[in-house]
């Protein structure tokens, strides 16, 4: 059963220089409890999507279904609460003069979970869950490492009790052993809590760890989707093909000891 | 705080600044115990000792009906000070709510709310001040009015210049996601990111605004006397320069010591608060 569908999504924006299609009829479906991966350069129309489906965009035709309910951009906070973000960069998604658990806790008194007395416990096992010790919902995140701020990015989005997640390159700005270990602490979450990603990225390396699915977008356009397998070894479309020839070679074992390196550390 | 002062003793010039800060306070606030003639503060005719200069009866001299001018300048900085408070305790919020909204909000309200800044921002300051006064009764309190209508629209640019680039940041998406209302991140979230800047402004701005009234009051349109007014103390004076060199000196210096320690306070502040222009 679809949890997310996408009707003929098209987005348009106005600029001095003319329309530029941001997104051009795009139709998806995300199956609840999947992991798609949403590849394509930069400037290809993945992060209007994502804008789009998390609702702070509106489209400018087309049609975001959750669970069979056509979402209009005016969400109501019961919409909003069950599809949440991720974003890349965590020096900037935490705001730098409140406290980690404020941060974590807007969510909570945005959708009224929890009595008010029970919150801050609940930030604290959001933040338990994401691998953080809970004393940290008291520090500023000046104080904490890249890798910690994704966490604590996590950990906010989680403590929504969303059902899907929309990450945005949620690891490129993190260094190479950090990410491993995010990485892994994303697929025990979407296991153990029956979580449905979308997962927007441009490192293909990551796509192999993580997605079940993938779409390839270029220029706005959806050129190619089918399983992580289809597309890693029978691409279809030239474009495909081109982005994964573009990929530096991998090396299986390799790919071991950075996991291993990951665990000891 | 053992930042900050770590940072301010690393920095002489401002801590010179506190400290010239604390002496105006404190004069201010204890004139009636410090000053050699409490009384001197009102309308008091002394001839005897009129037009005198400084000498151990009076540090400063005295003025052309007597009064002890070292008392009048204690109680002429509670006027200063009084003035200054008020008037950024007003314009402050008032720009700082101005900017907030039109830099977070952007489109119609932007467009709205800046021009409206736009329109007092163009007329020069201490014309739209002197205007005004033309028009008021040259009291306290509309000095006070006059000087709070020209200056908020420079807390309005100030937020407006930082709004406009917090609302980019990752946290205010975050917040947007959530589905945070307006009110929740222009003042929760990004306000807190501009205190900084709006403290460091204020503490600059006491000096200019003790300035702008003293150049009112100079020009016979802010405080009357027989009240106090180290603008209008200079004002009088001038009159008699050279010769009582001290009716204007003295004044004159007053206001540079406030002025001049509200300033080297406040770049000190920058620095301890991260301010950076």
């Amino acid at each position: 059963m679809s949890l997310l569908s996408l009707e003929n999504l098209i987005k348009t924006f106005d600029s001095p220089a003319g329309k530029i299609h941001a997104v051009r009829d795009v139709s998806l479906e995300v199956t609840q409890g999947e992991c798609l991966a949403i590849v394509g350069e930069s400037g290809s129309g993945k992060t209007t999507l994502a804008n789009m489906i998390l609702g702070i965009l509106a489209q400018t035709s087309g049609n975001v279904l959750f669970n069979d309910t056509v979402l209009s951009p005016k969400r109501t906070p019961d919409q909003r609460r069950h599809i949440q973000l991720v974003q890349q960069n965590p020096l900037s998604s935490l705001n730098p003069k409140r406290s980690v658990g404020a941060s974590v806790r807007l969510g909570l008194d945005t959708y009224g979970i929890g009595a008010r007395a029970d919150r801050w416990q609940i930030v604290e096992q959001a933040l338990e869950a994401v691998g953080l010790p809970a004393n940290m919902r008291k520090r500023a995140p000046a104080a904490l490492s890249g890798g910690q701020r994704q966490r604590v990015g996590i950990a906010r989005a989680l403590a929504c009790e969303p059902e899907l997640l929309v990450l945005d390159e949620p690891t490129s700005a993190l260094d190479v052993l950090v990410q491993a270990r995010v990485l892994r602490l994303l697929n025990e979450l979407r296991a153990s809590r029956g979580l449905t990603y979308v997962f927007i990225t441009h490192d293909l390396a990551v796509v192999r760890n993580i997605a079940d699915r993938v779409a390839v977008f270029q220029s706005g356009r959806l050129v190619e989707s089918g399983t992580t397998e289809q597309i890693f070894t029978q691409p279809q479309a030239e474009y495909t093909r081109k982005l994964i020839g573009a990929v530096p070679v991998v090396d299986p074992d390799e790919m071991a000891l950075r996991d291993k390196l990951a665990e000891s550390s | 705080m053992i930042r900050a002062i770590r940072i301010l003793a690393a920095n002489p010039l401002s801590l010179v600044g506190v400290i010239l800060v604390a002496l105006v306070v404190f004069a201010a606030i204890f004139a009636p115990w410090i000053a050699p003639f409490p009384t001197h503060n009102g309308a008091v005719v002394d001839f005897a000792f009129a037009n005198k200069p400084p000498s151990a009866r009076n540090w400063m001299g005295t003025d052309l009906v007597g009064r002890d001018l070292f008392s009048r300048i204690l109680y002429a900085y509670q006027i200063s000070l009084v003035l200054g408070v008020v008037v950024l305790a007003i314009a402050a919020p008032v720009g700082t709510i101005f900017g907030l909204l039109a830099g977070y909000l952007g489109g119609w309200a932007e467009a709205i709310l800046m021009r409206i800044v736009d329109v007092f921002l163009s007329i020069p300051p201490l014309v739209l001040a002197i205007a005004m006064m033309g028009v008021l009764e040259p009291t306290l309190t509309n000095a006070m009015l006059a000087v709070t209508v020209m200056w908020w629209p420079w807390y309005a640019r100030l937020v407006y210049a930082i709004a406009r680039s917090e609302r980019e940041e990752g946290y205010v998406l975050a917040a947007e996601v959530i589905g945070a209302g307006t009110a929740h991140i222009a003042f929760r979230e990004i306000l807190p990111n501009c205190l900084p800047a709006i403290i460091t402004k204020m503490t600059l701005d006491m000096g200019f605004v003790i300035i702008i009234a003293s150049s009112l009051s100079f020009l016979g349109l802010g405080v009357q006397p027989p009240t106090p007014d180290l603008g209008s103390m200079v004002a009088e004076g001038a009159r008699y320069l050279p010769d009582s060199w001290w009716l204007t000196v003295f004044p004159g210096l007053a206001i540079l010591i406030a002025v001049f320690g509200f300033n080297l306070m406040g770049d000190g502040l920058r620095e301890v608060l991260g301010v950076d222009e």
